[in-house]
C-alpha cells in the first residue's frame, strides 16, 4: 500500500481518505504518482512525511480506529518527539479567564515536568495551552485540520512559528488542503490518539473538545475534566463529562500522578510580608486591585507592587482587572 | 491722475490676518475718487471680507458721520494673501474716513487696528487679538485700536489697547477729541473663575485614582480601560483638576490657541487653567489636529498644555488615531496648505477610555462577554501598536462593588494636587536615578514579562515619577515594581 499516494490523492479530490478506494480514478492516480518528485517538493517547503508503516509512526497513534495513512511533520524537532509521553489539553475557542488561566498554567507545568503537550492551535485554551508549553521551554505538538502550510488561524502565525521551533506541528493533510469544518473532528482523533490523556478544560454542552475526549475514551485513554462553576455554560460539557466518570483535575500534579511523574517541588520563592497576605487573598477567591485594597486594606501603590512581585514570580496573573493566583 | 482735476485721496490703516497662529501684517489702503459712487474691495478678500462693506457703511451712518459719495476702492495688500474672517472692518472703516477727510490721516500712524463693526456701528471682538496684538507689537505698532472686550487680551501682548465700544468713539479718539479710554491689564490676580469637577465625587476606585495622581505628577499619557459604566469618564474628567495652574508663557500660549479658535468665552480671556478638550468620537482627522483652508487649530491644539480626552477611544476613526502620533511625539502639528505651512502647538496629555471589547461584558463579573473571537480581533486591531505604546499607564477599571459606593467620599482633589506640585517640583531639576536594586528588577521584569524596548523606558519614566511622588530621592525597587503593574495588559497586547 501506498500511504503517501494516498495521502496526496486525498488532498487532489479534497476527500478524507484512511484505506485505498477500489476506484480507477485512484488506480490511475496511483500509476502517475512520482512518488520521489513528490518528497522532494515536501522537502523544499520543509516537510516530512511519516507514513503510517514506518517503525517511527507513534504506537499510541496507529492503534486508533482509523488511524491516518500517515503525518506531514513540520518543526526543528526530531520525529521522535510524537512517540514521547503526551498530554492533550484541549478546550473551548471562546473560553474565559478561567479557561484561559488553567490552560496556560496546564501548559506551563505539564511541559516543564517532561510531558509533551499535544493541541489543535486553535484560538482559546488550545492556543494558551501551547503558550504555556513554550513559555515552560518544553515541547509541545500542534495538529493542524489543514495542511501543515496553511497556519489556521492566521492570529496564530507567531505562536506556530514559537511551536516549530520547540515542537512539531503535524497534520494527516497534504500541504495545501484548506481548513474546512468538517476536518476539525477528524483531526481531534488525531489529538487524542497522540496523547495519552486528554484534559478537556472548559467545553460547552457541544464542544469539539468534548469530541475529543470522546474518542480519547473509545481508545482507553485516561480523560481529565477541569471542573467549572455549575452555573457557567462554559463549563457544561466539562462538568457533564465530570458526572459521567471523567476524573477531576484539580491540580497538575493529578495528570503527573497518573503518568508516574513525581510533580517538581515548588520552589518556595521569598515574598514580601504584603504579597503573601496578597497572594493568601486572591487563593480564597480572585479578585480586582480595588477590592483587594480595600479587603487589606493597603494603598493603591503598595498593593500594586505587591501585584507586580507576584506576576513576576508568576503566583498571579491578570486578565480584564482581576486577579487570580496562576 | 491729477490731470482731470480730481480730489483723490488715498488713506492707509494696518490690521492682520492670521495664518495659523502666525499674524501677517495687511496694509487696508483706501482711496476716495469722484465718479459714479461705489464701494469695491480688492485683495483676495473672502466672503465673510467682502460683505464688511456693508457692514462698514451702515456704521458709518450709524456714527453719524459722512459716507462718502464717490467712487470708494479699498485694497488689502499684499494682494496675494488670502484674507479671511470679519477682523479687517474697523481698519477699513477708519481708512475710508481718513481718505475721506473726516479723521486726520497722520492720527493712524503707531495704531494698529482689529475689530468687526456691527451695523449700528458697535465694535465687536473677534478670535485671535492676542495674537494679531503680537503681530502688531512686532511689526513696530505701540497701540491697537480693538473692541473693548478684547483688550485686556490684547495687553497681554505689552501693546497698548485703546478699547472702543462704537465706530463714533474711535472717530472721535483719533481727532483727539477724547482720551483713550482706559482698560483693565490682567495680572492674573481675580482668578480662577471655575473649576474642574472634583476628585472627591469618586468613591473606591483606589487604582483608577492612584493612575490618574501619577499620570497627572508626571504629564504621563494613560489609559483607562474597562466595562461600561464603571466610572471610566468620571474619573477622566477630574484630571485637569488634579494639575497645577499654568505658568505665565504657558497661559500665554494656551491662551493665544483658544483666541485665534473663537473659544475664550467672554469674561474669562485668559486660559490659566489646564485646558480640557474633550472631542466626540465621531471627529475627523483636521477636527483633531487641525485643518482646513485657512488652518485652524484642532483639538489637539486646544488641549496645548492641557488634556485631551479621547472617550470611547476605538470608536475614532484609525486615520484621526494615527495623526495624534506627531504631536504625541513632537508636541507641534504642521499643517502643510499650498499657501504655506502652519505650525500649532499640541502638547497635550492623552488620556483614552475604552470598553474590554466591543459588547462590554468583558471584564465584568455580572455580565457574560458575548463577543466572537473575529469581532475581539478586528475591535483590538483598531488599537494600533504605535499608538497603544505612547500610553505610559494602562489601568483596567473594575465594576465598583456596593460597599465601594457606599463608602466615604474620596480624597478631594485639592490634596491630589499639592501632592502632584510637590512631586513636579522634585521631577524636574533632575529626575531621580534606579538604584542598582531597581534596576535589577526591571532587567528581570523585562525578561519575564512581555515589554519592548520602549515599553522598558516607559515603566522608567512612570516608576521616576512614582519615586517623586513619594518624595523619594532614587527610585527604589518598590517604586519599579509598582510601575510595572500599570504595563499594557495582555488582552490589549495586539501582539
Amino acid at each position: 500500500m501506498n500511504e503517501l499516494a494516498l495521502a496526496a490523492f486525498a488532498a487532489e479530490t479534497g476527500s478524507h481518505l484512511v484505506a485505498e478506494p477500489r476506484t480507477a480514478r485512484f488506480e490511475r492516480f496511483r500509476r502517475e504518482f512520482d512518488e520521489p518528485a513528490y518528497l522532494s517538493s515536501l522537502r523544499d517547503r520543509g516537510v516530512r512525511w511519516l507514513p503510517r508503516s514506518a517503525a517511527r509512526f507513534p504506537p499510541g497513534l496507529a492503534a486508533i480506529f482509523d488511524p491516518p495513512p500517515g503525518l506531514f511533520v513540520c518543526g526543528e524537532t526530531d520525529d521522535g518527539l510524537l512517540e514521547h509521553a503526551s498530554v492533550a489539553i484541549v478546550g473551548a475557542r471562546s473560553c474565559s479567564a478561567y479557561g484561559a488561566s488553567v490552560a496556560r498554567k496546564l501548559g506551563r507545568e505539564l511541559a516543564a515536568a517532561g510531558l509533551v503537550v499535544v493541541s489543535g492551535l486553535a484560538r482559546g485554551v488550545d492556543g494558551e495551552a501551547h503558550r504555556g508549553a513554550v513559555e515552560a521551554g518544553g515541547a509541545t505538538v500542534a495538529v493542524l485540520g489543514c495542511g501543515v502550510d496553511r497556519v489556521y488561524p492566521a492570529a496564530h502565525a507567531e505562536l506556530a512559528r514559537r511551536v516549530t521551533t520547540c515542537g512539531l506541528i503535524v497534520s494527516e493533510y497534504a500541504p495545501g488542503v484548506e481548513p474546512a469544518p468538517w476536518r476539525f473532528p477528524a483531526r481531534n482523533r488525531i489529538i487524542a490518539g497522540l496523547a495519552a490523556a486528554t484534559v478537556v478544560v472548559e467545553a460547552r454542552e457541544r464542544s469539539g473538545a468534548l469530541i475529543t475526549a470522546d474518542l480519547a475514551l473509545e481508545e482507553g485513554r485516561e480523560v481529565f475534566a477541569v471542573p467549572g462553576e455549575i452555573t457557567s455554560a462554559l463549563s457544561a460539557g466539562t462538568n457533564a463529562l465530570l458526572r459521567n466518570g471523567a476524573t477531576a483535575l484539580t491540580s497538575p500534579g493529578d495528570v503527573l500522578h497518573a503518568f508516574g511523574i513525581a510533580p517538581a517541588e515548588r520552589q518556595v520563592a521569598e515574598l514580601s510580608p504584603v504579597a503573601e497576605r496578597v497572594l493568601r487573598c486572591l487563593r480564597d477567591a480572585p479578585e480586582s486591585a480595588d477590592v483587594l485594597a480595600r479587603e487589606l486594606s493597603l494603598d493603591a501603590a503598595e498593593l500594586a507592587a505587591a501585584l507586580s512581585e507576584l506576576e513576576l514570580l508568576g503566583l498571579a496573573e491578570e486578565s480584564a482587572g482581576t486577579y487570580r493566583p496562576a | 491722475m491729477r490731470r482731470y482735476g480730481r480730489r483723490d485721496v488715498l488713506a492707509r490703516t494696518v490690521t492682520h490676518t492670521l495664518v495659523g497662529l502666525d499674524a501677517r501684517r495687511v496694509e487696508v489702503e483706501a482711496s476716495v475718487e469722484s465718479g459714479i459712487p461705489g464701494f469695491t474691495i480688492v485683495g483676495l478678500a473672502d466672503r465673510a471680507c467682502q460683505e464688511a462693506k456693508h457692514r462698514v457703511r451702515s456704521s458709518v451712518a450709524a456714527a453719524e458721520l459722512q459716507w462718502p459719495r464717490h467712487r470708494i476702492t479699498v485694497n488689502l495688500a499684499p494682494a496675494a494673501l488670502r484674507k479671511e474672517g470679519s477682523g479687517f472692518d474697523l481698519a477699513i472703516a477708519l481708512a475710508v474716513l481718513a481718505a475721506s477727510r473726516q479723521i486726520p490721516r497722520d492720527a493712524l500712524d503707531g495704531h494698529a487696528v482689529f475689530g468687526e463693526l456691527a451695523l449700528d456701528g458697535r465694535v465687536r471682538p473677534v478670535g485671535g487679538v492676542l495674537a494679531a496684538a503680537e503681530g502688531a507689537r512686532r511689526g513696530g505698532y505701540d497701540r491697537l485700536l480693538c473692541a473693548a472686550e478684547s483688550a485686556s487680551e490684547a495687553g497681554l501682548a505689552g501693546i497698548e489697547p485703546v478699547p472702543l465700544r462704537h465706530l463714533a468713539e474711535a472717530a472721535a479718539y483719533l481727532r483727539g477729541e477724547i482720551d483713550a479710554p482706559p482698560w483693565v491689564p490682567l495680572n492674573g490676580k481675580g482668578r480662577p473663575s471655575f473649576s474642574y469637577p472634583d476628585m472627591a465625587d469618586v468613591r473606591g476606585q483606589e487604582r483608577g485614582r492612584r493612575a490618574i495622581e501619577i499620570a497627572a505628577a508626571g504629564r504621563h499619557n494613560l489609559l483607562l480601560a474597562g466595562p461600561p459604566g464603571t466610572g471610566k469618564t468620571m474619573l477622566a474628567r477630574r484630571l485637569p483638576g488634579v494639575l497645577p495652574p499654568l505658568v505665565d508663557e504657558e497661559t500665554l500660549e494656551a491662551t493665544r490657541i483658544h483666541s485665534v479658535a473663537g473659544l475664550l468665552p467672554p469674561g474669562r480671556p485668559l486660559v490659566d487653567l489646564p485646558p480640557f478638550r474633550a472631542p466626540h468620537h465621531s471627529a475627523s482627522v483636521a477636527a483633531l489636529v487641525g485643518g482646513g483652508p485657512g488652518p485652524r487649530p484642532g483639538e489637539a491644539s486646544l488641549a496645548h498644555h492641557g488634556v485631551l480626552l479621547l472617550d470611547e477611544l476605538p470608536e475614532f476613526i484609525r486615520p484621526a488615531l494615527e495623526a495624534l502620533r506627531q504631536p504625541l511625539e513632537d508636541g507641534i502639528v504642521s499643517v502643510a496648505r499650498a499657501q504655506g505651512m502652519a505650525v500649532f502647538p499640541a502638547r497635550f496629555q492623552l488620556l483614552g477610555t475604552m470598553n474590554l471589547c466591543p459588547c462590554g461584558g468583558r471584564g465584568d463579573p455580572a455580565v457574560e462577554c458575548s463577543c466572537s473571537p473575529q469581532r475581539l480581533a478586528s475591535f483590538r486591531d483598531k488599537l494600533s501598536r504605535a499608538l497603544l505604546d505612547r500610553f505610559d499607564l494602562v489601568v483596567t477599571v473594575p465594576r465598583p462593588k456596593a460597599e465601594d459606593l457606599a463608602a466615604t467620599p474620596g480624597e478631594p482633589s485639592a490634596e491630589i494636587a499639592g501632592r502632584v506640585s510637590a512631586a513636579r517640583a522634585l521631577l524636574r531639576p533632575s529626575p531621580p536615578r534606579r538604584v542598582a536594586a531597581a534596576d535589577d528588577l526591571l532587567t528581570r521584569a523585562v525578561e519575564r514579562l512581555p515589554l519592548s524596548g520602549r515599553g522598558r523606558a516607559r515603566v522608567a519614566r512612570v516608576a521616576q515619577t512614582i519615586a517623586a511622588l513619594a518624595g523619594s530621592e532614587s527610585v527604589l525597587s518598590e517604586h519599579v515594581a509598582e510601575a510595572l503593574s500599570y504595563r499594557v495588559p495582555r488582552e490589549l497586547d495586539v501582539t
